[in-house]
């Protein structure tokens, strides 16, 4: 502790670059060359608005090149009681992004008595992507999804990033990683904004089978480890998350529709 | 040449403490007490300057004396608090290291800078049960020139701590209801407003560390929340 400390702002993460600079990895170093493959990859998030809020989802594979890395891995954060960020791209980055949006959100409310709005938060995301951007250009790049409860407009909001830290307010839906193309496809089908909790419920997990069932590297439900999506609301009453039971019937009811529809269960 | 005057190191303390005392005997008091549903902190405090923080998930903050110079330790320690967090893990952040902490830098400043800090704080850590060795609650109080001590139940800061520590040792009962705690603490305060009826709802800044919330377990009262508490 000390009373010299040069930083005196409320953002934790330049504290660190400023006071604590050997807590801060600098990936800028990593010698060209390197296969990003090696690395384990977050795959398919999306995110859309339902009737009372924002729904936020991701499947829970990461892999390495073609090799399965961790089949449990979670990609969906609460970054406070009323926001939520996604995660894709390098896992290693991506996991340490989440964490230290969460501290900086918090430790911007300690120290200046009042939290960020919902803007003032994805703008921060903004930024710490941008810082991201070295590592990035070598293949260590983080696009995440941020959503939240804007309390103050009493309105669920969702944005979508690219690698350079360009923000994108979206008015219906994102999805991003490897397979968000095909869960933004399937989105595109279903997603109506005055959906139930319900209905959301349906639409996420279609998104993210389609996107697992054209996406190699995207994990589907799976029925034999027990392993299923993460589904989050965030409401005006916070964030719920959907209970592995209910995903598993979403899911099984799913592939009844799509088993009686066609003999072989494949589209 | 001009020698400087020799000044005996015994008497350059003293009267550094005793500007110090002036100080934080000019402000309110503070107080913590501890209830059954954790720890409540309270000022008499009509201002939106708090004196009375968030540090991390168990631990609470609370001041007297100069605002800037109190604030400013909060921070440090909110600061200090979010580091060994980030470092570590969030049960790695314990109430006695800060507290030691505080200890150490105040204690620092007292004998190297001309100026002491003029402050008292208090440092409240709600037990967790779940936490092996932390199931208690801990209260530590810093004085200005870095004296530390901790304390069972309640502590006062600032103002006439003396006497209002001498009024909840015979008040105080463990494991009051929150209801009658933050009775006891506006009784407590009412006593140095020379009598009269004047700490109430408007003017009292109360928070709670509440053990049975997950995670961040620090809550700051809104006025008719104490109000319903106070039975007014």
């Amino acid at each position: 502790m000390q009373f010299d400390a040069k930083y005196r702002g409320a953002s934790f993460a330049e504290l660190l670059d400023v006071d604590y600079p050997y807590l801060r990895p600098d990936w800028t170093d990593l010698s060209a060359g390197f296969d990003p493959a090696l690395v384990p990859h977050g795959t398919t998030v999306l995110g859309f608005k339902y009737q009372e809020g924002v729904v936020i989802a991701g499947d829970r594979l990461a892999t390495a090149g073609h090799r399965v890395a961790a089949r449990h891995m979670e990609k969906v954060y609460a970054t406070d009681d009323h926001s939520l960020i996604a995660i894709a791209g390098a896992a290693g980055p991506a996991i340490e992004m989440a964490r230290l949006m969460r501290i900086e959100l918090e430790h911007y409310e300690k120290i200046e008595g009042e939290p960020l709005e919902l803007e003032g938060k994805a703008n921060k995301l903004s930024q710490m992507i941008r810082q991201n951007m070295p590592a990035a250009m070598q293949g260590f790049m983080v696009v995440p999804l941020f959503a939240g409860y804007d309390l103050r407009r009493h309105v669920g909001r969702l944005w979508g990033y690219d690698m350079t830290g360009g923000r994108y307010e979206e008015l219906d839906y994102e999805a991003t990683g490897s397979g968000g193309l095909y869960a933004k496809e399937s989105l595109k089908k279903t997603h109506k904004k005055d959906a139930t909790r319900q209905e959301s419920l349906a639409m996420a997990v279609m998104a993210l089978v389609d996107a697992s069932d054209e996406d190699r590297a995207t994990g589907g439900p799976d029925l034999v480890r027990g392993i299923f999506p993460i589904v989050n609301f965030c409401t005006r009453n916070g964030i719920d998350r959907a209970t592995e039971a209910e995903i598993e019937q979403v899911y099984r009811s799913l592939l009844a529709e799509r088993t009686t529809q066609n003999g072989r269960g494949a589209q | 040449m001009s020698m400087p005057f020799y000044v005996s190191p015994e008497q350059v303390m003293a009267d550094k403490a005793e500007f110090a005392r002036k100080g934080i005997a000019r402000g309110k008091s503070s107080l913590v007490l501890a209830c059954d549903v954790g720890i409540v902190m309270m000022a008499e405090n009509p201002s939106s300057l708090q004196k009375i923080g968030e540090i991390y998930d168990r631990i609470a903050f609370a001041g007297v004396g100069k605002f800037s110079e109190f604030d400013q330790l909060r921070k440090i320690g909110v600061r200090f608090a979010d580091t060994k967090g980030y470092a570590y893990s969030r049960d790695d952040v314990r109430g006695r290291s800060l507290a030691n902490a505080y200890s150490q830098a105040v204690g620092d400043a007292f004998t190297q800078q001309m100026k002491p800090l003029e402050i008292a704080i208090v440092v409240a850590e709600v037990g967790d049960d779940s936490l092996i060795g932390h199931e208690n609650n801990a209260i530590y109080r810093v004085q200005f020139d870095g004296s530390i001590s901790d304390h069972e139940g309640y502590c006062v800061i600032g103002g006439d701590a003396d006497d209002l520590m001498d009024f909840l040792r015979t008040e105080f009962r463990p494991d009051m209801p929150l209801g009658d705690a933050v009775g006891l603490g506006r009784t407590a305060l009412q006593r140095s407003a020379d009598g009269e009826l004047s700490v109430g709802p408007d003017n009292l800044e109360v928070c709670l560390l509440e053990r049975d919330r997950a995670g961040r377990k620090f809550v700051r009262l809104a006025s008719d929340r104490i109000r319903e508490l106070l039975g007014e």
